[in-house]
């Protein structure tokens, strides 16, 4: 059924893949660090609460943080010890917020709430979202969106398809390549649990073609399960992102705008659907996640399973340091991470690796004029035109940016990847849009 | 806080390509012509190619220094410049009109626009049409035969410049106004016109009479398909051009009515193959649009034949290029590629 369809999107492109460093490493478990800072804000909705008091002791998996209103979620230990302090902290996404310090009291305890649930399939759909939500799960790609709020659609826009999304499209990282070859009965059974919540036969596991052994894999373990079948997609950046996703494997069309329940689609990643299944089975909370520590500037390259609030510098001497020539410390993949000016910064939630560049793989050019080639037009998988869009933004005329489609650019950098003339189109464009957003609450 | 890394907005890879990269690609994709000229025009036309390719790498770098701006030379567009207008000139031209020309390309068609990236029109073709505007007789006389050329060689005693399509325009003329010329002239005219329809093999070749870059479709070709592997050129404005000149040459282009014309010659002759796989594809000068790229070639066909069936001047490619250039500002506005999930405006 699959063969003759392309199963692919319009645009794209094809940087380095940069798997090699990762791709055959199990994963291994980080030990403990001496002590973690948990940001309190790591999903994307309100701020949570925090519930401990410098001095509290806790246990891994109790709740340091209560969700706040409906789009929030609430944070737990992940680590057992004393809370030491609570206080401003520098965040991954680049700004100090409010972080809780947990120093470690070197005995790894469980929380009481951690008890495997025999008959989780039995648990009515409202009973597994609240404990998807107690379990503090936020989309685990990297958006970080917590994940109940997307399985409770309103009821005039019905799911009929579910995709879980194992493309890991981004360079460098593998962390769910591996947790597909090492975890695929928990994926599954996670999937299992979105498929009783939502009431949907139909489902897809997405995954590039340059992951073979996953595919094999996951293929003949989902031929147990009703409904699932496993795609293999064309191997080009960005396949994994929601919206060209669902174009390559229903060619509908989300909307611009819209949201992938306005065409019928739900996306979840494969990690967090590991993590959906070990909350509804075994009531365990998102304390710790699967990363890919890798790039050229590390001397062990490893994917780890490592607790959340672990600083990067814990994490990095887990991987044997830095080698020489260290330029770039980043979070997340080459394409979409976001660069650290330090590495004392916590692994959160949505930490899918840390990708450590050399001067080599980070000397640029200036930036150049636009001898307008077209490419970043030919690119753009959402069909943009991000010379135009960057230059509009360069000169202030955001009205006429966002007619072109400004609001529609889901940052993938893949004009400024491919721009010949080294160009920051993505950085004027992200600018753009954060000035349009900004006026219009300023209006509303 | 021992350590501090650099920090930019993403993303951090970036592609092999860069603008010198891809002037490099175009440089080495007109070698083979390059050869070709040699071999049909002798030495003197190496010396031509010297000759523009320097004027235009002084003049950028010259300008630049008095406009106290980063001296430009290094990303080789002057030389792509260079050669593209010396491959549109006669062998023969006295040297210092290519030096002028490259000067005007650069000084005048580039950098009083604001440098590589700003320029309105292809500054080789500007030049060229500066040039054939200032010395039309030698931009037009084409004395070289070429090595091997027996299509020129019984041309050059009828007619005074020996391309291809101005012996043709030529002879047409003649034929259709017979009583005017002697009886020779007219026995002559025709049997050019069917000499030119049996030299497709010549025209391929490039032993024929005209620039000393545009007259060989196979060396010109093998280029193209070198660019084209690198993805440097699509296929969109060549293909476009070059079939629209096909078709309309065909459709209109004959003696004997409608669907009578000679595509191929068309195609093959004059400055087509050079004109859309290495000049209205100049990415500054071209559409960023798909749709809008399409549009462009297609202009470029219609305008050349226009002129070369129609117009004063037996070649056209040149000023279609320069013209549609013009509209490209305007294609590039109302092409606009349609968004992923855009609705249709009601």
């Amino acid at each position: 059924m699959f063969g003759l369809k392309k199963m692919t999107f319009k645009g794209g492109a094809h940087p380095p893949e940069g798997k090699e460093f990762t791709e055959h490493k199990p994963i291994e478990i980080m030990p403990s660090p001496q002590q973690v800072i948990i940001p309190v804000q790591q999903h994307i909705g309100a701020p949570s609460q925090v519930l401990v008091q410098k001095g509290d002791t806790v246990k891994i998996g109790d709740k340091i943080c209560e969700a706040n209103g409906f789009v929030s979620l609430p944070v737990h230990a992940s680590i057992s010890g004393k809370v030491t302090k609570i206080g401003e902290f520098q965040h991954p996404l680049g700004m100090k917020t409010q972080a809780i310090v947990i120093e470690n009291d070197g005995v790894d305890t469980l929380s009481d709430s951690i008890q495997p649930n025999e008959n989780y399939l039995n648990l009515s759909p409202d009973e597994m979202k609240n404990r998807i939500r107690e379990a503090g799960i936020s989309g685990m790609g990297g958006a970080s969106f917590p994940t109940h709020v997307k399985l409770s659609p309103p009821k005039d826009k019905p799911i009929d398809t579910l995709i879980l999304n194992g493309a890991e499209c981004e360079p460098y990282l593998t962390a769910d390549h591996r947790l597909m070859l090492e975890y695929p009965d928990d994926i599954l059974k996670g999937l299992q649990i979105f498929q009783k919540i939502l009431n949907i036969k139909r489902a897809y596991i997405a995954i590039e073609n340059n992951k073979p052994d996953a595919i094999k894999l996951v293929r003949k373990k989902a031929s147990a399960y009703e409904g699932i079948s496993v795609v293999g997609l064309n191997v080009k950046y960005p396949q994994g992102a929601e919206k060209q996703l669902i174009y390559a494997i229903t060619k509908r069309q989300v909307p611009t705008g819209g949201l992938p329940m306005d065409v019928g689609c739900l996306v979840q990643n494969v990690g967090t659907a590991r993590a959906v299944y070990q909350a509804v089975a075994e009531n365990i909370p998102l304390y710790q996640r699967v990363a890919t520590i890798t790039g050229a500037g590390v001397n062990e390259t490893k994917n780890i399973l490592v607790r959340i609030g672990t600083l990067f510098k814990d994490v990095i001497e887990f991987c044997g340091g830095y080698k020489e020539n260290v330029s770039k410390l980043i979070m997340g993949g080459p394409m979409m991470g976001i660069a650290q000016y330090t590495d004392e910064v916590p692994v959160i939630k949505g930490t899918s690796g840390i990708l450590v560049l050399d001067q080599a793989a980070t000397k640029r050019n200036e930036p150049l004029p636009c001898i307008s080639c077209g490419r970043c037009v030919d690119t753009c998988p959402m069909g943009l035109m991000p010379t135009t869009l960057a230059e509009l933004v360069d000169f202030e005329h955001y009205d006429q940016a966002v007619i072109l489609g400004l609001m529609d650019c889901i940052e993938c950098g893949t004009c400024t990847f491919i721009c010949p003339s080294r160009r920051n189109l993505l950085q004027s464009i992200r600018f753009g849009k954060f000035k349009v957003i900004r006026q219009r609450r300023k209006a509303s | 806080m021992d350590k501090l890394f650099r920090v930019s907005s993403s993303p951090h890879l970036y592609d092999k390509d860069s603008v010198q990269k891809i002037m490099l690609y175009v440089i080495i994709a007109l070698l083979p012509a390059l050869a070709g000229s040699f071999y049909f025009f002798g030495p003197r036309a190496l010396w031509v190619v010297a000759a523009t390719v320097a004027s235009c790498v002084i003049t950028e770098a010259v300008l630049e220094k008095m406009m106290k701006k980063p001296v430009t030379i290094n990303d080789l567009s002057a030389v792509v410049t260079g050669m593209l207008l010396a491959y549109n000139l006669p062998a023969e031209i006295p040297i210092w009109m290519p030096v002028l020309g490259g000067i005007f390309a650069i000084g005048i068609a580039k950098q009083a626009f604001g440098g590589l990236g700003y320029n309105p029109v292809n500054p080789a073709l500007a030049a060229r049409a500066f040039m054939l505007a200032s010395w039309p007789v030698q931009m037009t006389v084409f004395k070289t035969l070429p090595r091997g050329g027996t299509l020129s060689a019984t041309m050059v005693d009828v007619f005074s410049g020996a391309t291809p399509l101005n012996a043709l325009k030529q002879s047409l003329n003649i034929v259709k106004h017979a009583d005017a010329f002697s009886v020779e002239k007219v026995v002559g005219a025709s049997r050019t016109i069917r000499a030119l329809q049996d030299s497709y093999s010549d025209l391929f070749f490039g032993k024929v009479g005209g620039c000393l870059g545009e007259t060989s479709a196979i060396l010109l070709l093998i280029g193209a398909a070198f660019l084209m592997y690198r993805r440097i050129i699509g296929w969109r404005i060549p293909f476009t051009f070059i079939a629209t000149v096909g078709i309309l040459a065909w459709m209109f282009g004959g003696q004997a009515g409608l669907f009578s014309g000679d595509a191929i010659f068309h195609i093959l002759a004059g400055g087509l193959i050079l004109g859309a796989f290495f000049m209205a594809t100049d990415m500054v000068t071209s559409p960023i649009t798909p749709k809008g790229q399409i549009y462009f070639g297609a202009g470029c066909g219609v305008i050349a034949i226009v002129i070369r069936l129609i117009g004063g001047y037996p070649e056209g490619v040149s000023y279609s290029i320069l013209l549609m250039n013009l509209t490209v500002p305007l294609l590039n506005r109302y092409t606009k590629p349609r968004i992923l999930g855009e609705r249709k405006k009601k």
